[in-house]
C-alpha cells in the first residue's frame, strides 16, 4: 500500500509482528483526524442504537422508574412466560408471520418482473416514461398512503366501491372486515414499492453484454428463453442478497403502516408483534413487559437472518458477509 | 433505425406474442399506478357533494376550489409545514456532516480498526435495543417532546453510510491520495481540496435520501411529541386523514354551517394529500437521477 516493500524481507514472525504494530500505529498517528470524522455518526449510533440495547435488561427484571434501569429488581424469565403462555401470544405470532410472508411472497418477485419487463421494451421512450412513473409512488408518505387507501376504498365515497357498484355488486367496506387487511396491506405495498424496487435490477440487467443476446438470437433462442437463460442469471446474485435482507426483516412488518391501518373492526387479523408492543409499553405504560416482547421479536429477526445468510451462501455463493 | 428494422423481421411469431404481452403488462401496471394520483388531483378540485358520493371516475366533477381555501385556512397545516421544514433542513445538513464525515473515513484502506467501526455500525442495522428501551433511554436524556431530538433523530443512516463509503472507494484513485501524501498534503487538506470537489453527486444524493425521510417520517413524531405545536405535517396529516378530525367542528353551534363543514371532510382529505405531497413530485422529475444514483452505488456492494 504504502512505500519501500524492501524492508519486509523474510525476518522471524515476532520481529515482523513488531514492525506491523508499530506501522499501525503510525497509520494511527498520521489519520487520527479520520477517527474525528468517524465521530459525529458514532456518537450518534451510541446514544440512539447501543444505548438502548443496554436497556434490553429489563426485559428480565421489574422496571420501577424511580431505581432506574440498572436498580430495578430482577424477575429472571417471568415476563417471557407470561407472554407465551397469554392466548394472545399465537394469534400476534400468526398475524405476524402471515403477513410478513405474504408480503414478501407478493413484493419480491414484482420489481424482478416489472424490471425484466421495463428492460425488453424496445421503445426508449416509453421505457424512460414508465421508470419515472413507477418511480413516484415511493415518495409518497406512509400517511398520506394509509389516507389515500382509505378514501378510496370507502364503502360510500371511493372510487374503488363506484367501480365495482357499476358492475353491479355491493359496496365492500374494505377497511372495516378483517379479512380484507392482509390484502389490502400487502398490495398497497406492492403499488407502492415495485418501482422503486426494480432499479438495482435495471442496473444489473444493463451490466449484461449485447453479445450474449446476439449470439443467442443467432442460435435461434426466442425472447422468453433469452430472459431464462440470460437475464435472469445476471440480476440472480442481486435477489438472493435482497432476499437474505428481506427474510432479516421477516418479524419486523412495518409499525408505521400497520398501525395507521388498524381500527377496531380489523384488530384480529391486524394486530401485530409490534404494534402490540407499543400499546401495551407506551399506552399502558408497561415496559418490562413490551420490552421482553420486543426482545423475542428482535431475537427471532436476527436467528432468521443468519440462517437464511448462512443457506444462501451454501446454495448460491451470495452472501451479505 | 436500420438495425431495428432487421430485427423486426426476423422477430418470430412467439416473439410477436411475448412483445404483445409484456406491453399490455406493463401498460396496465402504469395505469394503476398513474391512476390513483390522479384521481386525488380530480377530486380535489371537484364539488364536496359529489366527492362524497364518489360520483365521477374520469375527470372533475362541479370544479371548484373550495377545499384548497378551507386547507389553506386550517393552521394545522401551516403549523405543520413549518415545523416539517425545520426538521428537514436541520437533519439534513447534520445527515450530510455525519454520512459523508463517516462514509469517507471507513472508505480509507489506510484507516486501521475500519472493518470493527464497520462491523459495529452495520450491526446496529439489524439489531436494535426495542421500542421501549428506546423510549425510556431518551426519557433519560430528557429528549422527549424537544425539538432537537426530532431534528437529531433519523441524520445518520448506516444504509447511508454504505453508501457513500461505496461511492469513494470507486472515485478517488489509490494513487492520488498517495501522490498527495508524498507531496506532503495532510489528510484535512486532502479532504478539503480534492475530496469535497469531487462529491458533489454523493453530496446530492444523501441530501435527497435524508430529506425525503425527514419529511415523510411520522413514528418518532408519534411517540414522542405530546405538544402539538411542535408536531410535523405527517402527524397532522394523520389526524385530518385518518382519525377525521376537523379543525373546528366541535366549537360551531349553528347545525346548518355544521353539516356544511361536514360535507368538506373528504374534498378538505383530497387537497390536504395534494397540498402535502406536491413539493416533493414536483422537483422529483428534475432531480429522479440523483435518487437513482444512489441505489446504484448502493447496489454495487451491499
Amino acid at each position: 500500500m504504502s512505500f519501500p516493500k524492501t524492508a519486509a524481507s523474510p525476518a522471524a514472525p515476532a520481529q515482523q509482528s513488531k514492525s506491523n504494530l508499530q506501522k499501525t500505529l503510525k497509520l494511527m498517528k498520521r489519520n487520527y483526524i479520520l477517527y474525528l470524522f468517524l465521530l459525529p455518526a458514532a456518537v450518534y449510533l451510541v446514544l440512539y442504537h447501543y444505548a438502548p440495547m443496554y436497556g434490553i435488561q429489563l426485559a428480565f427484571k421489574d422496571y420501577i422508574p424511580a431505581k432506574g434501569i440498572w436498580g430495578s429488581p430482577w424477575v429472571g424469565m417471568k415476563w417471557f412466560n407470561t407472554f407465551f403462555s397469554s392466548p394472545r401470544f399465537w394469534v400476534l405470532l400468526k398475524n405476524t408471520v402471515v403477513i410478513s410472508l405474504y408480503s414478501l411472497a407478493a413484493s419480491f418477485p414484482t420489481p424482478v418482473i416489472l424490471a425484466l419487463i421495463i428492460n425488453n421494451v424496445g421503445n426508449n421512450k416509453l421505457r424512460r416514461f414508465s421508470q419515472t412513473v413507477t418511480y413516484i409512488p415511493h415518495f409518497i408518505s406512509v400517511v398520506v398512503l394509509v389516507g389515500m387507501i382509505s378514501v378510496f376504498f370507502s364503502p360510500r365515497s371511493g372510487f374503488v366501491n363506484t367501480i365495482i357498484q357499476f358492475f353491479g355488486a355491493e359496496p365492500i367496506y374494505f377497511m372495516g372486515e378483517p379479512q380484507y387487511f392482509r390484502h389490502m396491506y400487502v398490495w398497497s405495498g406492492v403499488w407502492q414499492s415495485t418501482g422503486w424496487g426494480s432499479i438495482i435490477y435495471l442496473a444489473a440487467l444493463a451490466g449484461v453484454g449485447p453479445e450474449l443476446h446476439e449470439a443467442a438470437i443467432i442460435d435461434g433462442a426466442s425472447r422468453l428463453k433469452r430472459i431464462w437463460h440470460i437475464d435472469l442469471p445476471a440480476i440472480m446474485p442481486t435477489m438472493v442478497i435482497l432476499l437474505i435482507m428481506n427474510c432479516g426483516q421477516v418479524m419486523n412488518v412495518g409499525f408505521e403502516k400497520i398501525y395507521l391501518m388498524q381500527n377496531s373492526l380489523n384488530q384480529v387479523y391486524s394486530e401485530v408483534i409490534s404494534t402490540y408492543t407499543y400499546k401495551i409499553g407506551l399506552l399502558q405504560a408497561e415496559y418490562s413487559y413490551s420490552t421482553a416482547i420486543g426482545l423475542f421479536n428482535n431475537v427471532i429477526n436476527f436467528i432468521i437472518l443468519i440462517a437464511v445468510n448462512k443457506i444462501a451462501g451454501k446454495l448460491s455463493g451470495s452472501s451479505l458477509w | 433505425m436500420a438495425a431495428q428494422e432487421k430485427k423486426r423481421i426476423r422477430d418470430t411469431t412467439s416473439d410477436r406474442i411475448f412483445n404483445i404481452v409484456i406491453h399490455t403488462i406493463l401498460i396496465i401496471f402504469l395505469i394503476l399506478v398513474i391512476y390513483p394520483v390522479y384521481f386525488v388531483l380530480i377530486a380535489s378540485v371537484s364539488d364536496p357533494t359529489y366527492v362524497n358520493s364518489g360520483d365521477f371516475l374520469l375527470y372533475p366533477k362541479g370544479f371548484t376550489l373550495l377545499g384548497y381555501q378551507r386547507v389553506f385556512q386550517d393552521d394545522r397545516i401551516w403549523v405543520g409545514y413549518g415545523n416539517t421544514l425545520i426538521y428537514t433542513v436541520l437533519g439534513t445538513i447534520l445527515g450530510i456532516l455525519a454520512n459523508i464525515l463517516a462514509g469517507y473515513a471507513l472508505s480509507r484502506h489506510d484507516l486501521p480498526g475500519r472493518n470493527i467501526v464497520m462491523a459495529l455500525f452495520v450491526f446496529t442495522m439489524y439489531f436494535g435495543g426495542g421500542m421501549i428501551p428506546f423510549y425510556i433511554i431518551i426519557n433519560n436524556m430528557n429528549m422527549v417532546n424537544t425539538r432537537a431530538l426530532m431534528v437529531i433523530l433519523g441524520s445518520v443512516s448506516v444504509y447511508n453510510i454504505i453508501i457513500v463509503r461505496s461511492f469513494f472507494v470507486s472515485t478517488i484513485p489509490l494513487e492520488l491520495q498517495e501522490a498527495a501524501f508524498i507531496d506532503g498534503c495532510t489528510n484535512q487538506r486532502f479532504f478539503i481540496s480534492i475530496v469535497l470537489p469531487l462529491s458533489k453527486a454523493i453530496v446530492a444524493v444523501i441530501a435527497l435520501y435524508t430529506a425525503v425521510g425527514y419529511w415523510n417520517s411520522y413514528f418518532n413524531a408519534l411517540i414522542f411529541l405530546t405538544d402539538t405545536s411542535k408536531f410535523p405535517l405527517q402527524l397532522y396529516l394523520r389526524e385530518i386523514l385518518l382519525t377525521a378530525k376537523t379543525a373546528d367542528a366541535s366549537n360551531i353551534t349553528d347545525p346548518a354551517a355544521a353539516r356544511k363543514l361536514e360535507t368538506m371532510v373528504e374534498v378538505v382529505k383530497y387537497g390536504v394529500i395534494v397540498v402535502s405531497t406536491l413539493p416533493i413530485l414536483c422537483v422529483y422529475p428534475f432531480i429522479q437521477k440523483y435518487f437513482v444514483k444512489g441505489v446504484m452505488i448502493g447496489a454495487i456492494k451491499g
